[in-house]
């Protein structure tokens, strides 16, 4: 019986029992009890049945109910062990339509509990960690640092010895992966095989975790943490700017910031006094959520999605507790109240965000935001709103003299009297057209157009400025038979388009503020000819054979000199021979009434009332709007160039990538929600953390900044073990506690609870420095162990939880992809930067292109970004990177790594063109280092696995390149086929069957097992 | 080396199982069990096993075809017979009916909910005389194998919320969804090719907005290995499926004898449990290179069969190619198949698109049934046709605008049908009131349909469960009851 239990717990990892040994409630009845009890003698009120607790001490021993759940010291007389054992279907528990049934043994092992004494303990990771001693008198000669010393100590009861050191390839291999994502270079290869300094490995860790690819390495997993993606998600999956934060990601981890501050800086940053855009950028870590744009979404619905999406992966990320659990009501297992779930939203619940992305096409970034560029492009920046505002200082100055106070006098009137414009009539002295096109003045001062059909001309009118000076422009069209159609144009159709329209009064360009017409035929409008597009223009058709008008009003009066006014007609729109007939040109010096659709019908009303009748407010809004209008043009140069400016700040602002961050400018109320609905709210809660963890310093904020503090605070039990763990997982696949996202009370019990507790502490009180940590876990002889598996190994720990070898595990898609590119020398190798489109095919993005709201077409990458390193790869939130498997989905916050084997994976890596391109690539690499076709099996085992092959291995090799090569010597079509995969250009020189046999060997190399793992 | 006999080597794997079995005395299932949940230790590639315990029921079927109808088919329009409102045509629906029911943004401010009844006229078909719009005459021909549920309601408003609370059972993505349960849960029954697949198509002027995000399909946070596989109608059915141009078949088959070869010899030597399953990684993906193509090619079909599912199955991709490889596959031991199609959102254009789509969608769907029926597939075979949420008995848009109108979201009460498996031939089940607006009578929930799917697939939907974050998830979250009613 004993047997089974051991065996039983073995498995389980509720860790060790020996007959000798003290049942330990944390370790081996709280995991039965919350499975199986809880959910309904727990901690939820509402659940309770029975009103019996047997979550606490004092619940289950409680004397005033009888019998006695639990009678400490008699588990016969406890009523708990009566209902276990029951066979009566009224009394049993757990009831018989419960999910889980107790085992014998379980009960068993309950009743010896109770037996001796049913003494509770405090849930251990909610207990602070406490530096424990350091294990002395197991193997001490093979001990290399304290994290050993604790693990040999867990062998003592299995008599297990540590397996031999892997060799020195297998060591740099792995170390190489784990530190940088890359296998070694031959070079590195070299050096540290030929290295017989005592501390060659220790070098070679120092050298690694200062090289700029471990920030690369180690960002993977905090961006699964962080569900990191390039886009939105949902219908119109818009794209953003994260990459931004992404780049501080690694830049923080390649500094090696201490995790207290990279802590502080992702949860609030923007909140830190005086902060930097660095700092403000970190804060984009909380806002890689999910954000839904589809018609129709509620965005008070999406916005509390985000929220809780918040707390999630703060409580997850940090805490390890899964704190989600009570959002519709208390935590069943944990002392979490649905309360501290809202406590703790409501330190995200301060954002400026409506919760639904804005709309757009291709970018969809949701306020709050920040544009980030250069130093020298926000220095750029600094200075135009500098400028900027000198000019407004100029332009202020400008509306008190006593012109300005006229001009506004004018325009009133004229807008209450509303007087017809004077038209003269005013001949050009100097007509020109280009291409061949020739124009005439007519007697009636009108311009007739002749000569060539051309498709497009400029038109080149001088006309002299009247005494009087000059307000506006007026072209009259008209028809005449003489013309297509008896139109007015010289178009078939009797139309004409004038494209665009360009003043000149000596060497000063002249701006038109206004422009109408008589008639404009649909979206060929005055307004189409001053706009950005060449192309578009006005036009009259089909009401061709009707006079018709087209007037401008100059933004500033002109005054009368010499050199005459000179205008330039382009009709250079699509609409070929789209060129005036006849037409006339006017010129007027009379006060325009001001333009009336530019005002509110309130603005207007005001305008048009009698200037005695004002009251002062209205004579100051009056003034405000007279500014913006300025009727005589006196503000126009200031405004212009205030405008030319502006224009360029905003096109270079335009242009920086804008990164979401976090701000607390909206502050709100946050209410806890019945059911987890946020249509239900019921009562207030402010921020606050957990009740059950240490309480925030009194002199903490109670606002993000503080919750950071608060996580990094000494006192935190929690924080410094989740980490930790999650580092040990980076390198043994599982950590010691197997769920690294729940350290709570259904979560795995620690394998190894006292070594978790010492590097807790280390990582704490040595500045919470990261690479130190991870240099102490690879330079540690449990690290260095072989990963071989031996029978005995393989029945005793299969899942290699006691750590007497390394753990083997299939390296990630990201990384097999990285070795890929490194081995066949294509690695793009820079850091950082906007998202790369390296190979996918198409159709992946196509199916998205269901919604014509989008273009979904994959822009592929040319050149160097096709080999950029996984990590650029842009993610598409709707669906993930074609050739990366077992990836997270980047939805919510994962803290685990998925390693699956399917067929699916090995289709990837045997087909995807990026495999097949590095093979070739590969191929043609090792052709050049060697003539000798006998050496080119081992040359291209050497260069994906690192080793060289054995006898048996090489004999494979050897046989499988000859099958190829006598296949492709027959079939050069195949072969051609094979070496035209991917765009890294080939060399043509080389015999065309050696290097499609010598590419189909290295694919296969690349498929070995021992190429896609890290052993 | 001989190629690897891909039997043999799953006789090999049990027999290292029960190696473990043997040492754990007395426990093996559970240790067992525990091994199989691991995924570094995941033995085969594709767990061929059922979880243990499982089936907890006799199953009334092995294989299901979700007939997804992706955007809200109208409920009003070809399910709910209510001849009462010809009367009240564009008069005001009234508010007591209209309580205050969860519309979405882009109705929930309109100021009026003018009524505007069926399209098209209703008539009776079959034995079990059901009503139903002349839009469906092909369903109608099959309404004797069919249930109807015509008191479908889910909390949704929206489309990504709804399908994935449909297919997940909650609204947030994340959750595995329906089929990853079920392969789980009761492992695969094909050795060449996936336990679970997927294919999409849209209506033929893709009017509809509404993408098929791949966590529809999704495995959540079981294994990856139990998502759906999506099949597409392009070059490659299966991403990465052809071999790079210049491979050849007889090459590929050679050089992956080789890598196993190279495998065999680095577990000698390293005796790593997963080089064992990485061998059998391959030799399965080399048999789904194998088998997939033959699926996908439909020039054996007699052209009776072809006409049966209509003139759009000669299109690569269109739903009535699709309907006919569902059939293909299921015949092939593939469990799960979900046919997502696209094109029921009628906000604006329902004058003239519900039509349309019904072309597209009602005889291939009929055909199908049908075609399994007459090959004796039925009776193990689920077909379900279902939608995130039907559409309001009101107007959206202006009426008068005769191509512009139509109607919004509704989740409230809407009709899917089922057919085989199970389910109760040539019956209707549930009602809504005279307005096709509230349910009147025995409502199903999401989480209802749900666990009777299980239920007829021999699952306890409160039993099957997945210990994620230290908690025991379920498909039906804590919610779900099975609809005895609808199962035969």
């Amino acid at each position: 019986m004993l047997r089974c239990f051991i065996l039983f717990l073995c498995i389980n990892w509720s860790g060790l029992l020996r007959a000798e040994e003290k049942i330990s409630y944390n370790q081996h009845i709280r995991p039965i009890l919350s499975q199986k009890c809880f959910a309904c003698h727990g901690f939820d009120a509402k659940k309770r049945e029975a009103d019996l607790r047997l979550d606490i001490f004092d619940g289950a021993t409680d004397a005033t109910r009888t019998p006695r759940a639990i009678v400490p010291g008699d588990a016969t007389a406890s009523e708990m062990i009566k209902r276990m054992r029951s066979d009566d279907p009224d009394e049993i528990m757990p009831p018989p339509d419960a999910v889980h049934r107790m085992e014998k043994s379980e009960i068993d092992l309950i009743a010896r509990w109770i037996d001796a004494g049913a003494i509770y303990e405090k849930h251990w990771s909610f207990e602070k960690p406490v530096r424990p001693s350091v294990p002395q008198g197991s193997h001490d000669s093979w001990v290399k640092n304290p994290i050993d010393s604790f693990i040999a100590a867990g062998w003592k009861k299995d008599r297990l010895q540590p397996s031999p050191e892997a060799d020195r390839a297998t060591l740099l291999r792995r170390l190489s992966f784990d530190l940088t994502g890359l296998p070694p270079s031959d070079a590195e290869m070299k050096e540290f095989l030929q290295d017989t300094a005592p501390d060659a490995y220790e070098k070679v860790v120092d050298r690694l975790l200062q090289m700029p690819h471990y920030g690369e390495r180690m960002a993977l997993s905090w961006l699964d943490a962080a569900r990191y993606a390039d886009s939105n998600g949902f219908q119109q999956d818009g794209d953003t700017h994260q990459y931004v934060w992404r780049d501080w990601l690694i830049r923080s981890l390649n500094e090696n910031m201490p995790f207290d501050q990279f802590t502080i800086e992702q949860i609030a940053g923007d909140l830190i006094p005086q902060a930097s855009t660095s700092q403000k950028v970190a804060t984009g870590f909380q806002r890689c959520h999910l954000l839904n744009g589809e018609g129709g979404a509620i965005a008070e619905e999406q916005r509390n999605i985000i929220l809780f999406d918040r707390v999630d992966v703060t409580a997850t990320n940090w805490l390890g507790l899964t704190l989600a659990c009570a959002q519709c009501h208390d935590h069943k297992y944990d002392p979490l109240t649905q309360k501290d779930f809202y406590s703790m939203m409501a330190f995200f619940n301060q954002v400026p965000e409506s919760g639904v992305p804005p709309g757009g096409s291709q970018y969809r970034i949701a306020d709050p935001a920040i544009a980030v560029g250069s130093d020298e492009q926000m220095k750029q920046l600094e200075q135009w709103d500098a400028e900027i505002k000198v000019i407004e200082g100029e332009e202020q100055a400008l509306t008190k003299v006593p012109e300005f106070e006229q001009s506004i006098t004018d325009a009133t009137l004229s807008m209450r009297e509303r007087k017809e414009i004077a038209w003269m009539p005013q001949s050009p002295v100097k007509l020109e057209a280009s291409n061949g096109v020739t124009l005439t003045l007519e007697a009636d001062q009108s311009i007739f157009s002749a000569g060539e059909q051309a498709a497009m001309a400029d038109y080149v009118l001088e006309i002299p400025i009247p005494q009087q000076g000059l307000t506006g422009i007026r072209f009259e069209l008209i028809p005449d038979p003489r013309l297509p159609m008896g139109g007015s144009g010289r178009a078939a159709s009797g139309n004409a388009v004038l494209s665009k329209l360009i003043i000149h009064h000596g060497d000063q360009e002249l701006r038109v503020s206004h422009s109408r017409a008589d008639y404009s035929q649909g979206s060929f409008s005055p307004e189409a000819i001053f706009d950005q597009d060449p192309q578009s223009g006005w036009a009259f058709h089909p009401d061709v054979k009707t006079p018709h008008w087209l007037e401008m009003q100059l933004a500033a009066p002109v005054k009368h000199s010499a050199s005459p006014l000179k205008l330039t007609l382009q009709f250079q729109s699509s609409h070929l021979v789209h060129m005036f007939g006849r037409f006339r040109v006017m010129l007027t010096d009379a006060l325009f009434p001001l333009e009336e659709k530019q005002f509110t019908p309130a603005q207007l009303a005001l305008l048009k009332k009698d200037p005695a009748q004002l009251s002062d407010a209205e004579r100051n809004e009056l003034r405000t709007i007279m500014i913006a209008a300025d009727p005589k043009g006196l503000l126009a140069s200031v405004q212009s160039r205030k405008i030319d400016l502006k224009n360029r700040r905003d096109a270079l602002a335009n242009s920086l990538p804008k990164v979401m961050i976090m701000s607390d400018a909206q502050p709100r109320k946050t209410m806890i929600f019945d059911r987890g609905s946020y249509e239900m709210p019921t009562t207030e809660v402010t921020s606050d953390t957990p009740a059950m963890l240490p309480p925030m310093a009194a002199d903490l904020p109670k606002n993000r900044l503080g919750l950071a503090k608060w996580l990094m605070a000494p006192e935190n039990p929690l924080t410094a073990r989740v980490q930790v763990n999650r580092f040990w997982q980076h390198y043994f696949a599982h950590g010691f506690v197997k769920s690294a996202e729940n350290f709570g009370l259904l979560g795995d019990a620690p394998t190894h609870p006292e070594l978790l507790d010492w590097l807790a502490v280390e990582f704490r009180e040595n500045g919470w420095d990261m690479k130190k940590i991870h240099r102490l876990i690879v330079t540690s002889a449990t690290y260095r162990q072989s990963s071989k598996v031996t029978p005995a190994l393989l029945a005793l720990d299969p899942e290699n939880r006691l750590y007497a070898r390394a753990t083997r595990f299939r390296n990630s898609s990201l990384i097999l992809r990285d070795t890929a590119l490194r081995v066949s020398g294509l690695l793009t190798t820079d850091l950082f930067g906007k998202p790369v489109y390296p190979y996918q095919p198409p159709t992946i993005w196509d199916s998205l292109g269901i919604t014509k709201e989008r273009d979904f077409s994959y822009p592929q990458s040319q050149g160097a970004d096709l080999y950029r390193r996984s990590i650029y790869t842009f993610w598409r939130r709707t669906v993930a990177p074609g050739n990366m498997f077992d990836t997270s989905a980047r939805r919510t916050c994962v803290v685990k790594h998925s390693l699956t084997s399917t067929p699916l994976h090995a289709l990837t890596t045997l087909n995807d063109i990026t495999w097949v391109e590095a093979s070739r690539v590969l191929a043609e690499k090792i052709i050049r280092q060697s003539n000798d076709r006998r050496q080119w099996p081992t040359l291209s085992f050497q260069a994906v696995c690192q080793r060289a092959p054995d006898a048996t291995e090489l004999g494979i090799l050897e046989k499988s390149f000859a099958s190829s090569l006598a296949e492709f010597q027959r079939d050069a079509a195949a072969a051609t086929q094979l070496l035209s995969h991917g765009a890294a250009p080939r060399d043509v020189t080389l015999p065309v069957s050696d290097h499609a046999a010598l590419t189909h060997l290295c694919l296969s190399i690349f498929n070995l097992d021992e190429a896609l793992t890290r052993q | 080396m001989t190629p690897m006999n891909p039997f043999l080597h799953q006789q090999q794997l049990i027999n290292r199982r029960q190696f473990f079995g043997k040492s754990a005395t007395g426990i093996g299932t559970l240790a067992l069990s525990s091994l199989l949940q691991n995924d570094l230790l995941a033995a085969p590639a594709l767990s061929m096993n059922p979880l243990a315990g499982l089936p907890h029921l006799p199953a009334k079927a092995k294989n299901v075809i979700l007939l997804w109808q992706g955007g809200g088919p109208s409920q009003v329009d070809l399910f709910q017979h209510k001849p009462g409102l010809e009367k009240l045509r564009l008069t005001e629906l009234p508010a007591s009916v209209r309580g205050n029911t969860r519309l979405s943004t882009m109705t929930a401010s309109q100021s009026k909910y003018p009524i505007l009844p069926a399209l098209k006229p209703f008539r009776q078909y079959g034995k079990s005389g059901r009503w139903l719009s002349e839009l469906l005459p092909h369903t109608g021909s099959i309404a004797d194998d069919l249930c109807f549920i015509d008191s479908m309601h889910t909390e949704a408003v929206n489309h990504a919320p709804g399908v994935t609370f449909f297919l997940t059972g909650s609204q947030i993505p994340g959750r595995p969804s329906i089929g990853a349960w079920g392969t789980y849960g009761l492992g695969a029954m094909s050795q060449d090719l996936p336990s679970f697949v997927v294919m999409t198509s849209s209506d033929a002027g893709k009017t509809c907005g509404q993408l098929f995000f791949d966590y529809y399909w999704g495995s959540g946070f079981l294994p990856s290995k139990y998502q759906g596989v999506r099949f597409r109608s392009e070059a490659d059915p299966v991403l990465y499926l052809n071999n790079p141009a210049g491979i050849s078949r007889s090459m590929r088959r050679t050089a992956l004898d080789d890598i196993a070869a190279m495998n065999q010899h680095h577990l000698s030597q390293y005796g790593d449990p997963e080089i064992d399953t990485r061998i059998s990684q391959y030799e399965m993906a080399y048999r789904m290179q194998m088998s997939v193509p033959e699926l996908t090619d439909i020039s054996d079909e007699t052209p009776e069969l072809l006409e049966m599912y209509g003139p759009d199955v000669q299109r690569n991709g269109s739903f009535a190619r699709n309907c006919l490889l569902a059939r293909k596959l299921v015949e092939r031991g593939v469990r799960f198949v979900q046919l997502m199609h696209a094109g029921w959102d009628q906000h604006n254009n329902l004058s003239y698109q519900l039509e349309n789509q019904c072309r597209d969608t009602d005889q291939p769907a009929a055909a199908l049934v049908k075609d399994l029926k007459q090959r004796g597939l039925l009776d193990d075979t689920i077909v379900l046709w279902v939608s995130e949420f039907g559409r309001t008995v009101f107007v959206q848009g202006n009426i008068e605008n005769g191509r512009g109108h139509g109607r919004d979201h509704f989740g409230v009460g809407y009709t899917i049908w089922g057919a085989g498996g199970g389910f109760k031939p040539g019956h209707s089940h549930g009602e809504t009131d005279d307005f096709a607006y509230q349910v009147t009578k025995d409502p199903v929930h999401v989480h209802d349909m749900q666990a009777t799917l299980m239920h007829l697939l021999g699952i306890n939907h409160e039993k099957l469960t997945f210990r994620f974050q230290g908690r025991d998830f379920r498909l039906t979250d804590v919610h779900g009851k099975v609809v005895q009613q609808v199962i035969a």
